[in-house]
């Protein structure tokens, strides 16, 4: 790829380091394995049938392009709301990258297909993978069932209570789901149970992470991998408006949608963008899950990265209301793009994604995600500030069809 | 002549201990350790997220940090230790965030002034080394690395490089405390290892009876063991001291008369 000298996209360097961030901070067991990933992946991106073959699963089986789409209704509410605020000249358009609409319901199947290409490229004949929420599992289950190779999910307890029906979907996708009971038994703990079991069968598995985190080269290629997201939604803008969104909004828990989305205009000085971390219950406290903006740098899970942890470098639990977004950590790009300047990060609370995701089943007859939520909710505090003929462009990386029984709960509704 | 060359410089074989600092009464602990026969102590650093460990030194890192154990306590536990015996090696063991937390350098200073000989990080590999092996190096801690049986010829330079006091050899791939080591993979592997370098190679991971540590002391300068001895704290507590004694016992009896 021919980037400036002065890109944002030509890292991490060759020791998988963004600035401080990143690396390969793993134990000696599964540092030959990390190496050699990144050397069978290496071959992968210059072999032009692989490619091809993961453009055709993404068109022909996850349903790609995703659309790009104009949401009129919402950006006449927030036009109204910038009118209220003694601001009739604002609120700008907002459109959406309707990532919500792949098979399995969200982004992480993009990676997935990724993924499991390279792992029957080197062989690989068992899969493992940890789940939050449980997209990720869900995702990863549907390509080993698609290819035909045995699946293992670790899932923190917690998590397998709170996310019944995807357990079930992943057990119907063929997939063993391990509860896993260590620590907090949320998802860091089931990432520390997906290393150890690497560790342990480092001959035959493969390990596929869910987000741009992880020691090198996962997130380069988490984020190679969900760029899709960002190429097509270039062009598709390009195509719609002739010109580039002004702003650029996503949810952030790993960080691999907004990657997905942000890398392709990194090099587009004029277009700004925004990360939106979990505020949970509030910055000021210790529950919540915004690891930039509340957090510090540190080292977990194969990487230096910013940090949800104590003044002794003990992990804290995060909290939010989206379980995709309760992590600890952060990928360490985000950790090098905040340091550079290059992208802005916020948070938003429970409450306000909770309303955000109302108001988007209300105006567009969306059911998004809780962590896509965080994203409108950015966008309504944001929207009403801008011009009115500036275009925000927020990735919808999963639809709410797995958060309704959270959301009722939290609206006092029995189902 | 550094405490590690003269623990690895006797006749026979030495016996490594590892426990988890602030599980139990931790100066009793290593007391007893080295009143049994112990050689070597490792002692571990506790970390939330310890994931190259199984389930015994995980309980063991989440009894630690329950009761409150700070990387204070750690360092103090050190420090009384090496009061105590002066003559006996003391090596840190844990994961690299609670090292690096406040720099590289305030943790090799701290543990330069607690009498630490040496520093076993996890999940720092040598590709990663300056996140803390120059501070090490620079305040005259050696760096200790794990070579494992995924570490092939052509990375092993690339490990022992750098590497100081002794090489811990992983005997499995996977996590401490379960798997049955083959003795004939590990003879080999130890081989393999010591034609490279002149520092000793112990051996730990899975080691759990004397009878197994006396096999692998006859083909290796050391045999760790760590996850009997921590299930020890976890079951008995307060009556722990006289149980790794026994233990402790048994094994340096085995290991030190191996050859």
């Amino acid at each position: 790829m021919n980037t400036p000298l002065n890109s944002f996209r030509n890292l991490p360097d060759e020791r998988g380091h963004f600035g401080q961030f990143g690396g390969r901070y793993v134990a000696e067991t599964l540092m030959p394995l990390v190496l050699d990933l990144e050397r069978e992946y290496r071959k992968a991106q210059q072999d032009p049938a692989f490619q091809a073959e993961f453009d055709d699963l993404l068109e022909h089986y996850v349903g790609r392009p995703s659309p790009l789409y104009f949401a009129p209704r919402l950006t006449e509410e927030l036009r109204l709301l910038a009118a209220s605020q003694g601001k009739p000249e604002c609120g700008a358009q907002v459109w959406f990258k309707r990532d919500e609409l792949n098979h399995t319901g969200a982004h992480k199947i993009n990676n997935c297909i990724g993924q499991i290409l390279l792992a029957i490229r080197m062989g690989k004949t068992r899969i493992i993978a940890e789940t939050g929420a449980g997209q990720h599992g869900v995702a990863t289950a549907t390509v080993c069932a698609r290819f035909g190779l045995p699946c293992v999910i670790y899932m923190g307890a917690e998590d397998v209570k709170r996310q019944s029906p995807n357990v079930f979907r992943m057990k119907l996708l063929g997939a063993e789901v391990i509860p896993v009971t260590s620590g907090g038994a949320t998802l860091k703990d089931a990432m520390n149970e997906g290393l150890r079991d690497w560790v342990a069968n480092v001959h035959d598995t493969f390990y596929i992470i869910g987000t741009a985190a992880g020691p090198h080269p996962y997130p380069e290629m988490v984020r190679n991998f969900q760029s899709v997201i960002g190429k097509e939604a270039r062009a598709q803008m390009l195509s719609r408006t002739g010109r580039l969104p002004d702003l650029l909004v996503a949810a952030i828990g790993g960080g691999s949608n907004a990657l997905g989305l942000f890398h392709p205009f990194l090099d587009d000085p004029s277009v700004k963008m925004l990360g939106v971390e979990a505020a949970g219950h509030g910055l000021d406290g210790d529950e919540h899950a915004a690891s930039l903006l509340g957090g510090s740098p540190g080292v977990l899970h194969g990487n230096r990265t910013y940090l949800l942890q104590d003044e002794d470098g003990q992990i804290t639990e995060g909290h939010s209301i989206s379980a995709g977004l309760d992590y600890p950590g952060i990928g360490p790009e985000h950790a090098w793009l905040k340091e550079s300047g290059r992208v802005d990060y916020t948070a938003v609370t429970d409450e306000e994604a909770l309303d955000a995701f109302q108001l988007l089943c209300a105006t567009e007859g969306i059911i998004p995600a809780l962590e896509p939520s965080h994203a409108i909710a950015a966008v309504k505090k944001v929207a009403p500030t801008m011009p009115k003929d500036s275009i925000i462009l927020v990735n919808l990386c999963g639809r709410g069809d797995k958060d309704i029984f959270t959301v009722a709960e939290r609206l006092g509704v029995e189902l | 002549m550094s405490r590690f060359a003269s623990a690895f410089g006797k006749p026979a074989p030495a016996l490594v201990c590892f426990i988890t600092a602030g599980d139990g009464d931790t100066a009793a602990n290593l007391d007893a350790l080295v009143e049994a026969g112990a050689d070597v102590i490792e002692l571990g650093m506790p970390f939330t997220d310890p994931m190259a460990d199984g389930p015994a030194i995980q309980s063991a890192n989440l009894r630690s940090l329950g009761a409150g154990t700070t990387t204070a306590d750690v360092l103090r536990y050190a420090a009384d230790f090496r009061a105590r015996h002066p003559q006996v090696p003391l090596v840190l063991m844990g994961y690299a965030n609670p090292m690096v937390r406040r720099g590289p350098e305030w943790f090799a200073e701290a543990a330069a002034a607690a009498g630490v000989d040496g520093v076993i990080c996890v999940d720092i590999p040598p590709e990663e080394d300056d996140a803390l092996g120059p501070a090490l190096r620079a305040h005259g801690i050696a760096p200790i690395r794990l070579a494992t049986p995924t570490t092939d010829a052509a990375r092993l330079p690339q490990v022992l490089e750098g590497s100081e006091g002794f090489l811990y050899y992983v005997s499995v791939a996977g996590i401490t405390g379960k798997q049955q080591a083959q003795i004939a993979s590990i003879e080999a592997n130890v081989a393999r290892i010591k034609q490279s370098t002149g520092i000793p190679v112990a051996v730990g991971f899975g080691v759990r009876t004397p009878e197994q540590a006396a096999e692998i002391a006859k083909v290796a300068d050391g045999v760790v063991v760590g996850s009997a001895l921590v299930e020890i704290c976890g079951q008995h507590g307060a009556e722990a001291p006289q149980h790794l004694k026994a233990l402790t016992a048994a094994l340096a009896e085995a290991v030190h008369s191996a050859r």
